[in-house]
C-alpha cells in the first residue's frame, strides 16, 4: 500500500514537472513531430482494423437482438452511438496501450538502465523536456484523430454488413443514425480519447524511466505500463462517462 | 570542487561512509579502488546525477545537494562525462550525439554545428564518422564518440567513468592518451574513475584511493603507486589477501 502511494506520489511529481515544461521550455519540434509520425501513423493500421472489426461485429450482434422485436433499422443508432461514445475511444486507447505504451516504456526504460538518462542530465537537458513532452503532446493529439477514425471506419463497416449482408433498408438505418446521434457523442468520445493518449504517455513514461535492472527490468516496466495504462483505461472510462454525461446534460 | 563529509546509502547499504576531498581547477585526478566500492556513485554525486543523504558537494561556489534539478542543469552544462559504456543515444546519429547540446541550445547556426562536431571528432581521431549510428561503431570507438560529446561544448571539468573498462590493451592506450590530450590542450579539470592501475598511471597527476566508503590515501600518482600501505599496495599490485598463495592451506 505504502509503495503504491509511493509510487503515485511520483507520478504526480512527473505530471508536475510535465506542466512547468510545458510553460517554460521551448517544444522541441523535430522529436514532438517524430512522435507524432510514431505515434500517429504508425497506429492506423492497427487502430482501423481494430475498428472496422468492432462496428461488424456490433451491428450483427444488435440486428440479432433487434430483429426479434422488429427493430432492425435501429441498429444502426445502436452503432453509430455506442461507437462515438464508448467503444471507439475504449478499444482505440487500448490498441494505443499495446502498441505506443509499451514501445515507450521499453524505450525509455532501456534509455534508463543504459544510462542514456543520466547522459542526457549530464548534457544539460531535463528529461521530462526532450523524453516526456514530446511523446505527451503527440499522444494528446494522435489518440482523438486516430479514435475519429476508428469510429468512422467502424460506422462505415457496420453500414456495409446491416445494409448489404443483413439487408436492412439503407435510408433507414441512416436515418435512425443520424436522428439518435447527438453532436455531444462524438464530443464525449473525442473528451475521452485525449485524455486517454495523455494518461497512456504519462503512465508509459513513467514506468520507463522508473525502470531499474537491467533486461528483466525493461520488461517489467513494460509489462507494467500496459496493464497500469489499460486499468487505467477501463476504470477512468466509467467516471469520465458519468460526468461528461452530468455535464452535457445540463 | 570540495566534497565534504559525503554518505550515501542504498536501502540498508552503505556506499559513502564520510567522504571527503578538494580537487583544484585544471588538476588531473584519478579516484581508484576496488569495484563495486562506490567510485562510479561518488562520480555520479560530483555532478549531481545522485544526490548525497547528508554531507556537501560544492562545485563552482554551489553546494549542489541543495539545488533542484533545473538549477543543476545549469551547473552541469559546465560539465563534461564519459559514461563507462559511452551511453551514446541509439537513434542518433554520430553528429546528432555529439552535437547534440549545441542544437538544443539553439547558439549556433547548423553550420557552426557541424564545424565544431567536426572539430571534436577530429580530436578523438575519428573524422569523417558524423553519419554512422552508434551500432555501427565499435567499443573503442564509442568512448571515443562520447569523449567527443563531452568536449565540443568546451567544459570546465570532465568526468571519466571507468574508461577503459571493457577494451583491449591498445584500445585502453588509445582512450588514455585522448584523456591527456583533452586535458593538456583544452586545459580542463579531468577526474577519472577506475581500477585499471595502467590507465590511472597514464592519465592522473593525483590519485585519491577509496576503500569502504572514505578516501583512504591520497597523493601524487607516484606517492600511492609506490607506497608501502598493505591495502594501498595489495591494491595496486592486484593482491588479493584472501587468495595469496601463503594463505591457502
Amino acid at each position: 500500500m505504502s509503495r503504491a502511494l509511493a509510487e503515485l506520489g511520483e507520478f504526480t511529481r512527473l505530471v508536475g514537472e510535465a506542466i512547468v515544461s510545458l510553460r517554460r521550455q521551448r517544444p522541441t519540434w523535430s522529436e514532438w513531430i517524430h512522435q507524432l509520425y510514431l505515434i500517429g501513423v504508425k497506429s492506423q493500421s492497427v487502430v482501423i482494423t481494430t475498428g472496422a472489426a468492432t462496428g461488424m461485429v456490433l451491428c450483427a450482434q444488435t440486428f440479432i437482438q433487434f430483429h426479434k422485436v422488429k427493430m432492425d433499422t435501429a441498429t444502426g443508432a445502436v452503432v453509430s452511438v455506442g461507437m462515438c461514445s464508448e467503444l471507439g475511444p475504449t478499444l482505440a486507447a487500448l490498441m494505443l496501450t499495446a502498441r505506443v505504451g509499451a514501445s515507450m516504456a521499453a524505450e525509455l526504460g532501456t534509455m534508463k538502465v543504459t544510462e542514456q538518462v543520466d547522459a542526457l542530465r549530464t548534457l544539460a537537458t531535463h528529461p521530462v523536456d526532450y523524453l516526456v513532452v514530446p511523446r505527451f503532446l503527440a499522444s494528446l493529439l494522435a489518440a482523438p484523430l486516430l479514435t475519429a477514425e476508428a469510429v468512422l471506419v467502424g460506422i462505415l463497416a457496420s453500414w456495409l454488413v446491416g445494409v448489404h449482408l443483413l439487408g436492412i433498408d439503407s435510408a433507414y438505418y441512416l436515418a435512425n443514425m443520424n436522428k439518435h446521434t447527438d453532436p455531444q457523442d462524438v464530443i464525449v468520445g473525442l473528451i475521452k480519447a485525449t485524455y486517454f493518449g495523455g494518461m497512456i504517455a504519462m503512465i508509459s513514461c513513467f514506468k520507463g524511466l522508473n525502470c531499474v535492472g537491467g533486461a528483466e527490468g525493461v520488461g517489467r516496466a513494460t509489462t507494467e505500463a500496459v496493464v497500469a495504462c489499460s486499468i487505467t483505461v477501463l476504470v477512468s472510462n466509467f467516471f469520465l462517462t458519468l460526468l461528461l454525461n452530468a455535464i452535457f446534460s445540463h | 570542487m570540495e566534497v565534504a563529509d559525503v554518505h550515501k546509502r542504498f536501502g540498508p547499504q552503505p556506499v559513502l561512509r564520510g567522504t571527503s576531498f578538494l580537487i583544484q581547477a585544471g588538476e588531473a585526478v584519478v579516484i581508484i579502488g576496488r569495484s563495486g566500492g562506490g567510485k562510479s556513485i561518488l562520480l555520479k554525486h560530483l555532478v549531481g546525477l545522485l544526490l548525497p543523504d547528508s554531507g556537501q558537494v560544492r562545485v563552482f561556489e554551489q553546494d549542489l545537494a541543495t539545488m533542484g534539478e533545473r538549477e543543476l542543469l545549469k551547473v552541469r552544462r559546465r560539465f563534461g562525462m564519459l559514461f563507462q559504456m559511452a551511453a551514446l543515444f541509439d537513434s542518433l546519429t554520430v553528429y546528432e550525439n555529439v552535437g547534440f547540446v549545441l542544437r538544443r541550445e539553439r547558439k549556433h547556426t547548423e553550420g557552426e554545428i557541424r564545424r565544431l562536431v567536426a572539430e571534436a571528432l577530429e580530436m578523438v581521431d575519428l573524422p569523417g564518422i558524423e553519419h554512422k549510428m552508434p551500432s555501427e561503431l565499435s567499443g573503442g570507438m564509442r568512448k571515443r564518440v562520447g569523449l567527443a560529446r563531452a568536449i565540443v561544448y568546451r567544459p570546465e571539468i570532465i568526468l571519466y567513468d571507468e574508461p577503459t573498462t571493457g577494451l583491449d590493451p591498445i584500445a585502453a592506450s588509445v582512450i588514455d592518451a585522448l584523456i591527456r590530450r583533452v586535458w593538456r590542450h583544452l586545459h580542463v579539470t579531468s577526474i577519472a574513475v577506475t581500477h585499471d592501475m595502467k590507465s590511472a598511471r597514464a592519465i592522473s597527476d593525483r590519485v585519491l584511493m577509496l576503500h569502504e566508503g572514505c578516501i583512504y590515501a591520497q597523493g601524487s600518482t607516484a606517492e600511492l603507486l609506490e607506497s608501502t600501505d598493505p591495502i594501498i599496495s595489495d591494491f595496486v599490485n592486484g593482491v588479493d589477501n584472501e587468495l595469496a598463495p601463503d594463505k591457502t592451506p
